[in-house]
């Protein structure tokens, strides 16, 4: 299907705000990759349209095409085997919410799902959308980082495997060549003695978080064995806090004083300025955050 | 008032808007749905710079693109219309620059219009807009109200030589004695950062000026259609019988579709140069740089007392940044001047001491919002007040049953200048008291903070000026009527037409104007069809703003509907042969008083009052149309009162605070419909939550706006809302049949005066104080830090 959005306007058929653009719902995966080496770096690809419509209708970009990734069965589904979870790059950010695998797999990703935005946004975002949109504040960029995800990228050329440690490298930057897609998600199934642990400090329920922390720590009684703690909102990209995660290991829980990691949650994050929110407060608030999600996993573990 | 026939759709009665169903189906008919033959859309080219000088503009790119009519400079709009001058006569030094409707040398905010593109669709229009080249020179820029009035700053506009747009004082008593001589002062500082009106239909209009008849129509997005009328006719030089301004649905206005906007004058003119229908609806991200905004003080204030309780000296100290004009007909001074006078309005005090400044900055214009300045003055009076209680060692509740002015010494004139008449204090309060259980929160909030969960309780006392009459605005210059107008007509059915000259966005105006007149004349709201909202066909008036509708248009119909069913009457007793006096009207029938049994339906009076006068007396003289209007003529205002209460928690390590229950007692003189005067108050409640906690328009140093979106900037949201309850006291107006005061700001002004009072209340324990508006994390942890290191 193709269709020009010129078109609608000589009909006074529909009103845009973007600037013109074309539009084709390719019918396969290796349909799309061809659309997508032919046009270049006028060609974007688009899932659930969530952050590129707003995007595009405030003009800050204006691709040439858009090549609606949507309905490719090669992009979906959710499977499982030899101790890997793989998520197809078209799952909803409302089917981490409801799968049974998910839920009991990778919890972290349900847990974080429901602070994405709101209903209807979770019913089209994309978890691949997320991934390749690289929002620093953005929930599942940090969570693929503590579940030590691997990315699936796919294009003509065939597909390659990338960590999501290495995937994301700066601010809405990201390993994705051109004319390549995140065909799927890795997920390792997390060892027994793991919790997952989230949370984030956002003004209103679903905004971006002001600060966020995705948490993966193994715990034996009442202290901390070993953690991976993933800051986003605080600096360019969802980073793993290498020292805090060392810091923290050995702890005893509940964790009452936080001198244990502040000197390394300042070595490990170097938050800008941002309006109406100091470097300074962010770090304070990531400290804080820290403490109640450790805690919170001792609360998880007593029930 | 048919007080014998109270129907169940009268006043007083909870009838839903009789609107609603057209427009939660979809049917309703804003600016953008509306369509006319060879219509034209508009769009601006804006400044991105806050202070710049225009070196060139190039539109021959943009004349060239696909579906351009024109491109319109400076040059070819602003001689065809008069310049305004925003300046209020009644307040002597008042002064603004002429503003124009297009820049033409420099612009002097970011988001001034600079090109009109005027081409066949919106989207053809903004492609072309991008086609514009203007090369900036960017200029100093005056960012705040403090650097404006510092020694060294030039003016914005060169001929004011400085940027005090007006620098009012007044004094009452002996301050300076009472302050020296009291046993305690307790002074703050307060600041209120920039806010935005966030309508959920934006600004807009179509002007179609007909070059067949030299007419001009204008289906505008507007509060008062009668108001634009004038402006059009004045300043576009078009005689005033052939300007028809039709206010057709709105989606909200708050004050915000009050104002004058350059740009919606711009696109008019377009219409006149090219003779075409001409669209202009400014989109969202446009509305942040374009709508008139609100707030933006600095505030000192202080109060003086003795041991014994006693208050005997306020101060207000105010700086307001304005913006780079003056607001023509609505003017930049009204929210200094409410938030000084009407300071300390409810309690006993004679010593007073204020003043304020408007300053211009280079951001856009300050315009009319919900609220004004009353919630500057609430919140100044209550936190004051609450800390002084404090320092007393009084409950904040037992503080106020001593201090309010008393009923015996009604009515006053307060030291701001308020006179209170018909005023509610005590019996607010109380039933808050009771309606919260106060001693049980209280309660319950010590023993939350053994347990380190602060909580606060706020109360807070206000007073709203409703419905202003011909004092304020008669002396001010502007041609702005302060009356309402209703035309009545019965059809020859029997059911009613009204024509009033109120307009609706969304309060449910119409509604209440149909209950009275049903109840007035007898019929069921069923029986009654409203049309507000066109400046053509109804008698003259002022439209939607300060909280009017009921008061003023609400009685003219009440006059009208009284006169109709007169008139009504008189013709069934000639009809039937019965004295007049001995009729009345129910439920749509004409009764005998005596019997109460039918006499004639009004299908039967209205059938031969219009088709069969020849079976009535040669003399007698039918007049089933009728037309009333009504002004305050010697009040100022109506003044409203109530009472609310906020319960709040903050988290103290993370700075959020959430809101956990909110109450309010409202007194606004008699209640037409209860269902929509709580829509009102609740409307305002989350509007004035959403000011203090989360709304700011966030601009840098050198005032550009840093968060233009509806991503970065902060509107509440349903789940940020606590549980309103709403409950009344009515003391009716007295200088009016039917007694009803202003509703439209009271919810807002006493919400953000009770979360200032409730949030600064669980910081106590701290001795913290946040006073800085909105509250957001960082500052309430700014204020605790404050506090730790000892300071305030």
């Amino acid at each position: 299907m193709l269709f020009d959005s010129t078109l609608s306007l000589k009909h006074n058929v529909q009103i845009m705000k973007a600037r013109n653009f074309r539009y084709i719902r390719p019918d396969s995966l290796q349909h799309a990759y061809r659309i997508l080496e032919e046009n270049g770096g006028d060609a974007v690809p688009i899932a659930g349209g969530q952050s590129l419509l707003a995007g595009l209708n405030m003009r800050l970009s204006a691709p040439k095409l858009l090549v609606d990734i949507g309905g490719l069965k090669e992009l979906a589904g959710q499977s499982q085997r030899d101790g890997t979870i793989r998520l197809g790059a078209l799952t909803r950010h409302g089917e981490l919410l409801q799968s049974d695998l998910v839920r009991k797999q990778l919890p972290l990703l349900a847990q974080a799902a429901a602070h994405i935005g709101h209903v209807a946004i979770r019913n089209r975002g994309t978890l691949g959308g997320s991934l390749a949109y690289a929002d620093p504040a953005a929930e599942l960029p940090a969570c693929s980082v503590a579940l030590r995800a691997t990315l699936v990228l796919g294009s003509a050329a065939g597909e390659r495997e990338v960590k999501a440690e290495d995937f994301f490298k700066g601010l809405f930057e990201t390993d994705l060549r051109p004319g390549e897609l995140i065909v799927a998600v890795k997920f390792p199934a997390p060892q027994a003695n793991t919790t997952a642990g989230f949370a984030e400090l956002a003004r209103r329920r679903g905004d971006f978080a002001l600060v966020g922390l995705a948490a993966m720590v193994s715990a034996r009684r009442d202290r901390i064995e070993g953690a991976r703690l993933v800051y986003f909102g605080c600096v360019d990209r969802a980073k793993v806090a290498a020292s805090v995660s060392v810091a923290v290991s050995g702890l005893a829980m509940p964790v009452l004083d936080t001198a244990a990691f502040e000197r390394e949650i300042r070595q490990d994050l170097t938050p800008d300025d941002t309006p109406g929110l100091r470097a300074e407060t962010k770090l304070h608030m990531a400290t804080v955050l820290t403490r109640r999600v450790l805690n919170s996993l001792v609360m998880q573990a007593a029930s | 008032m048919n007080t014998n026939t109270r129907s169940s759709t009268g006043i007083g009665a909870r009838v839903p808007r009789l609107e609603l169903q057209r427009l939660l189906s979809g049917r309703g008919r804003y600016i953008d749905d509306i369509k006319l033959p060879r219509m034209l859309h508009v769009c601006f080219v804006r400044s991105p710079h806050p202070h710049a000088r225009i070196v060139s503009i190039n539109v021959e790119p943009a004349k060239q693109a696909r579906g351009v009519e024109a491109v319109l400079t400076a040059a070819d709009i602003n001689p065809r219309c008069e310049p305004f001058v925003g300046v209020a006569l009644h307040r002597p030094g008042h002064r603004s620059a002429p503003q124009l409707l297009l820049a033409s040398e420099r612009a002097v905010w970011q988001g001034q219009p600079v090109v009109a593109v005027i081409a066949d669709s919106l989207a053809e229009a903004e492609d072309a807009a991008e086609l514009v080249a203007i090369e900036w020179a960017p200029l100093p820029v005056v960012g705040d109200q403090m650097q404006a009035i510092a020694p060294g700053t030039p003016a914005i506009h060169p001929e004011l030589d400085d940027n005090v747009a007006f620098d009012f004082s007044l004094e009452r008593g002996e301050p300076a004695k009472a302050f020296a001589e009291a046993d305690y002062v307790i002074e703050e500082e307060f600041r209120f950062e920039r806010q935005m009106a966030m309508t959920l239909e934006t600004r807009g209009l179509i002007a179609d000026f007909n070059p067949g008849d030299g007419s001009l129509t204008v289906i505008h997005a507007h509060q008062s259609p009668f108001q634009m009328q004038d402006v059009f006719s004045r300043h576009l030089k078009i005689p005033e019988h052939k300007v028809r301004v039709i206010a057709p649905d709105i989606g909200g206005g708050f004050g915000m579709k009050l104002n004058l906007y350059v740009d919606e004058m711009a696109a008019v003119v377009a219409s006149m140069v090219l003779g075409r229908p001409v669209k202009f609806c400014v989109d969202r991200l446009e509305s942040f740089v374009s709508d008139a905004q609100a707030r933006d003080h600095r505030i000192k204030a202080r109060i003086a007392f003795m041991k014994s309780g006693e208050i005997v000296a306020m101060e207000m100290d105010d700086i307001a940044a304005v913006g780079a004009y003056g607001m023509p007909m609505r003017f930049n001074v009204a929210e200094g001047m409410m938030a000084i006078t009407i300071t300390g309005a409810p309690y006993s005090f004679e010593n007073y001491k204020a003043r304020t400044r408007s300053i211009y900055v280079n951001k856009n214009l300050i315009g009319m919002y919900r609220g004004v300045g009353m919630p500057l003055a609430c919140i100044a009076t209550e936190l004051l007040t609450d800390l002084a209680a404090d320092k007393l060692g009084i409950d904040t509740v037992e503080f106020k049953r001593r201090t309010y002015r008393p009923k015996s010494s009604l009515p006053c004139i307060t030291p701001g200048g308020q006179r209170l008449e018909t005023v509610s204090f005590h019996e607010c309060l109380e039933k808050l008291v009771e309606l919260i259980d106060y001693d049980a929160l209280r309660k319950e909030q010590r023993k939350l903070r053994e347990k380190d969960v602060f909580r606060g309780l706020g109360i807070a006392t206000f007073c709203e000026q409703t419905a202003y009459g011909p004092p304020y605005y008669g002396p001010s210059g502007a041609p702005i009527s302060t009356q309402d107008g209703c035309n009545l007509r019965l059809e020859p059915s029997g059911s009613v037409r009204c024509v009033t000259s109120l307009t609706d966005q969304g309060q449910g105006t119409l509604t209440g104007i149909a209950q009275i007149v049903a109840d007035t004349i007898g019929v069921s709201i069923e029986q009654v069809g409203v049309i507000g909202g066109d400046s053509s066909i109804s008698p003259y008036g002022g439209g939607a703003w300060a909280s009017r509708g009921m008061a003023i248009g609400g009685e003219a119909a009440l006059r009208a509907g009284t006169m109709l069913k007169h008139n009504i009457l008189a013709l069934a007793g000639t009809i039937t042969q019965t004295p007049p006096e001995a009729l009345d009207i129910i439920d749509g029938q004409v009764v005998n008083t005596r019997t109460g049994q039918p006499v004639i339906s009004l299908a039967d009076v209205g059938r031969i009052g219009y088709f069969r006068q020849d079976t009535l007396p040669p003399d007698h003289d039918v007049q089933l149309s009728v037309s009333a209007s009504f002004v305050g003529n010697d009040k100022m205002y109506y003044m409203a009162n109530g009472v609310q209460a906020s319960y709040v928690e903050v988290d103290c390590e993370t700075g959020f605070i959430k809101v956990l229950g909110q109450w309010a007692v409202d007194d606004c003189g008699r209640v037409i419909n209860p269902l929509l005067v709580d829509g009102q108050v609740r409307g305002g409640i989350v509007q004035g939550i959403g000011a203090v906690l989360y709304e700011e328009c966030i601009y840098s140093d050198d005032a550009n706006l840093l968060n233009g979106t509806m991503a970065d900037y902060l509107v509440p949201m349903a789940d940020e809302m606590p549980d309103i309850v709403v409950a009344h006291v009515e003391t009716p107006e007295a200088s009016t049949k039917l007694g009803a005061k202003g509703i439209g700001e009271a919810g807002l002004i006493g919400a953000m005066g009770s979360v200032w009072v409730a949030v600064n209340d669980a910081l106590k324990p701290f001795g913290a104080r946040v006073r800085h508006q909105p509250f957001t994390p960082e500052r309430v942890l700014d204020a605790l830090a404050r506090a730790r290191s000892g300071r305030r």
